[in-house]
């Protein structure tokens, strides 16, 4: 079973958001996508300064088996990127909450927030699709 | 609805995530698919590939409609228990499956297909078969189980006691045996050492947990294809399909061109192939850059544009691997374009890996390519 923290914000095509104090985003991929992908073997990261749309592809993600795109949750500008990971990709495997986070936004507006999913409404989601 | 092989429960008790394959339901790993390509690699794996396709062929004519029917010779076959590797190709010499044939004996053949093709492979066996004195049979209930690695054989060989271990120890590669109701094949998809057991379905769950006592881990078809790749062996639908030869996918040495009046089905187009000179050739490549190769990527050169058959991460040498299709003329330098961008990439004589350890040797350039 994976997991799925409740303090998080979800979208369809499972990536997460944590809003920090400072009211940015940080993004990264659930624990259920780094499942689905299997071992994580190279990333391709957005650029720093970019202003992304809500739902844009912004970033490669590549496991052993396939390649996958990481979309945007919403829209804003890239203000920093996870470096490690370009070493390390298979952090997100271990750790995908943690230290296997991709990129922080600076949201266009904060409202934007209430598009994505809870963490319930996420999980069962994913039941679904696994049915 | 899916077909479930008899190992399937033991799947799913040993952690599989299982997938759809071409209407079966088989796991693509245990858990991580990079650590069950190294167990192969360093010691010893086992891979359940019941979902292949077993036929027994029979009967007065069994050689000579296999002369007709394949582009290897089974004359070549002298030896109880031989295999040989050979394609079965229609008129246009496009290659409608790759199989391994053993002789069981005169008049009496083994032959292993692949599961995505079965019913094709089925129906143009039929129809080529008549008029010949053969029998086809599609043996049921059976499982088979591969076991690869540098330990494979003493694992095996452990599990199997005494009497079979010792037989088969003594076999030589491609080769097989029956042996206490076991087929048993000194053959595999890895590059590494190892057999192919096929047993009847109510004793593939007791073998398997055998081996799985004996320190075989459970290998998903995951790394089976990254081991099949490091090896540079051709997998149907990537390397080749009814629209490519043997000329065309790096298997010409599996083509017996003597005895010249052996007419097998697809001989004349091939021969004219062959005539006219080949076009293109299939060739390894390594990615210089970090990015991952996939199957259709555009590859280029300065003679000409070719595509990737198959691509990976390639697990033993921590970077990315591909077979390609590529002009007959191209050096040992090009590019390939992945999401709009080029990547450098050096063209390389695989396979990549065999037996644990990097083999890849620099091509034979009949013309320089790009510049570094």
């Amino acid at each position: 079973m994976s997991n799925t923290p409740n303090e998080l914000f979800y979208t369809k095509s499972h990536e997460w958001v944590r809003i920090e104090d400072d009211g940015t985003f940080t993004i990264g991929i659930s624990d259920h996508a780094q499942e689905l992908l299997g071992d994580i073997v190279y990333i391709e990261l957005p650029e720093v300064g970019s202003e992304l749309d809500a739902e844009q592809d912004c970033a490669v993600i590549e496991s052993v088996k396939a390649a996958s795109d990481l979309y945007t949750p919403v829209a804003g500008t890239v203000i920093a990127i996870n470096e490690e990971l370009e070493d390390s990709p298979e952090t997100i495997n271990g750790d995908a909450y943690g230290e296997g986070w991709i990129f922080k936004l600076q949201p266009f507006s904060l409202e934007s927030v209430k598009g994505l999913m809870q963490a319930e409404e996420y999980s069962a989601m994913v039941a679904e699709d696994e049915e | 609805m899916a077909s479930r092989t008899p190992l399937y429960d033991q799947h799913v008790a040993m952690g599989a995530k299982i997938v759809d394959f071409f209407g079966w339901e088989m796991p693509i790993h245990y858990g991580s698919q990079l650590n069950e390509h190294k167990t192969v690699r360093s010691d010893a794996g086992m891979f359940d590939v019941s979902h292949m396709n077993v036929l027994d062929l029979r009967g007065r004519q069994a050689k000579i409609f296999l002369q007709k029917l394949v582009a290897n010779d089974v004359a070549r076959l002298k030896d109880e228990g031989k295999a040989l590797y050979t394609c079965m190709l229609n008129e246009q010499a496009g290659v409608i499956d790759d199989l391994i044939i053993y002789f069981i004996r005169e008049g009496d053949y083994r032959i292993v297909l692949n599961a995505a093709t079965r019913e094709k492979d089925l129906a143009w066996i039929t129809e080529q078969s008549a008029g010949f004195e053969v029998v086809l049979e599609s043996p049921a209930d059976l499982a088979m189980i591969a076991v690869q690695g540098p330990n494979a054989r003493a694992k095996t060989e452990q599990v199997l006691g005494e009497g079979v271990g010792t037989k088969i120890a003594k076999m030589k590669p491609f080769n097989a045996c029956f042996c206490d109701g076991l087929f048993i094949a000194r053959t595999g998809y890895t590059g590494e050492e190892g057999y192919e057991i096929i047993l009847s379905a109510g004793e593939a769950v007791a073998l398997w947990q055998q081996l799985h006592q004996a320190g075989v881990a459970p290998i998903g078809l995951g790394a089976r294809d990254t081991l099949r790749l490091e090896a540079a062996m051709s997998l149907y639908g990537a390397e080749m399909d009814e629209t490519i030869s043997p000329l065309e996918c790096g298997l010409e040495w599996t083509v017996a061109w003597q005895p010249a009046e052996r007419d097998f089905v697809g001989r004349s187009a091939l021969q004219a192939q062959r005539d006219a000179g080949g076009r293109t050739k299939l060739v390894g490549l390594l990615l210089e850059e970090r990015g991952v190769l996939r199957d259709h990527q555009k590859v280029i050169s300065e003679c000409g544009e070719g595509e990737i058959t198959s691509g990976t991460f390639s697990p033993s040498l921590g970077q990315s691997i591909a077979l390609a299709r590529v002009p007959v003329a191209m050096g040992n330098r090009c590019q390939v374009e992945i999401r709009g961008k080029r990547l450098n990439a050096r063209v390389v004589k695989p396979p990549f890996v065999r037996n644990g350890e990097a083999c890849y040797k620099e091509p034979i350039t009949q013309k320089e390519g790009l510049p570094r």
